[in-house]
């Protein structure tokens, strides 16, 4: 099972490489639902099939059609930058060294002490009727107060990239068109 | 997870060549993708790759003892196919609007 998780990884970073090196923005489209069948598929592996069931559906079927209409409105090719600048490969090498370190303090994959292992706090389920003056429901006093700015955080995430995807496929004439259809709809 | 579910050792040995050679096919898949000079040879790459997919988890599923996995390979052969329609219409028509093919048509209440 470890070589099929070894020859997924190596399939992934093959992809980025060619997402990297292609000038052909079609192809690189292309290339990106590859990485997302390819993430999944790896999550899956890792046991986490809620993941990899949003990244299949997100990831290779809606983002690939958000970013063929997009290119629909803008162009089909990149261009090639003239210069090689280090500054991106620097910041990137700090990113990922980063990130690699972050990873050194978390529990071995599958490790029993892994909090997600250890039974949640049963704290909450004691305290929070008295916290929320009488809320009998957990969830959601987890949700709205323990978590509050998380989920707040989390809404205007969601708002925001609605709103982005809709002001950049937006057309004109569409506008048109719907101003039309809203009179349309006010006669009838 | 039942144990009863779980291959013998002749059919898990079996299964597992199978995912080394579906992991082949998709190197290959790739390979023609990254190289493809029309169009069309990547369209049918990436709709090969989303296939080889569906095979390796179903593969690994059965693997692992673990049917519920085939329920995500469903899922992906859906996302495959809505990828394609979505690519060709595309490369047809350059757009996903109707109204830049049949003028009128899209906009009927």
């Amino acid at each position: 099972m470890n070589l099929i998780v070894f020859a997924l990884l190596a399939l992934l970073a093959i992809t980025a490489v060619a997402i990297a090196k292609l000038r052909e923005l079609w192809a690189v489209i292309m290339f990106t639902g590859i990485y997302s069948f390819l993430s999944a598929s790896w999550m899956m592996i890792l046991d986490a099939p809620d993941v990899a069931f949003t990244e299949a559906a997100v990831g290779a079927g809606i983002s690939t059609v958000l970013m063929l209409s997009t290119m629909a409105l803008t162009g089909k090719a990149e261009e090639i930058p003239r210069k090689k600048s280090l500054v991106p490969l620097f910041v990137v090498l700090v990113t990922g060294a980063t990130l690699v370190y972050g990873t050194l303090d978390m529990p071995h994959f599958g490790s029993p002490n892994a909090p997600v292992q250890v039974y949640p706090d049963p704290s909450f389920v004691e305290r929070s009727e008295a916290d929320m003056h009488g809320l009998p429901n957990v969830v959601t006093a987890l949700l709205a107060s323990y978590r509050g700015y998380d989920t707040l955080g989390e809404t205007t995430v969601v708002l925001t990239a609605g709103i982005a995807v809709l002001l950049i496929l937006r057309r004109d004439d569409e506008e048109k068109d719907e101003s039309a259809q809203l009179a349309g709809n006010k006669t009838s | 997870m039942s144990p009863d579910l779980l291959p013998s050792e002749l059919t898990s040995g079996v299964l597992m060549a199978t995912s080394f050679a579906v992991l082949l096919t998709m190197i290959l898949a790739l390979v023609r993708a990254t190289l493809g000079p029309t169009v069309f040879d990547r369209v049918l790459a990436l709709n090969m790759f989303g296939t080889k997919t569906v095979l390796l988890i179903s593969v690994v599923s059965f693997v692992t003892g673990r049917s519920d996995f085939l329920d995500l390979a469903l899922l992906y052969s859906l996302m495959n196919f809505i990828g394609m329609v979505a690519l060709l219409r595309f490369t047809q028509y350059n757009s996903f609007s109707d109204s830049a093919v049949i003028t009128g048509e899209s906009n009927e209440p």
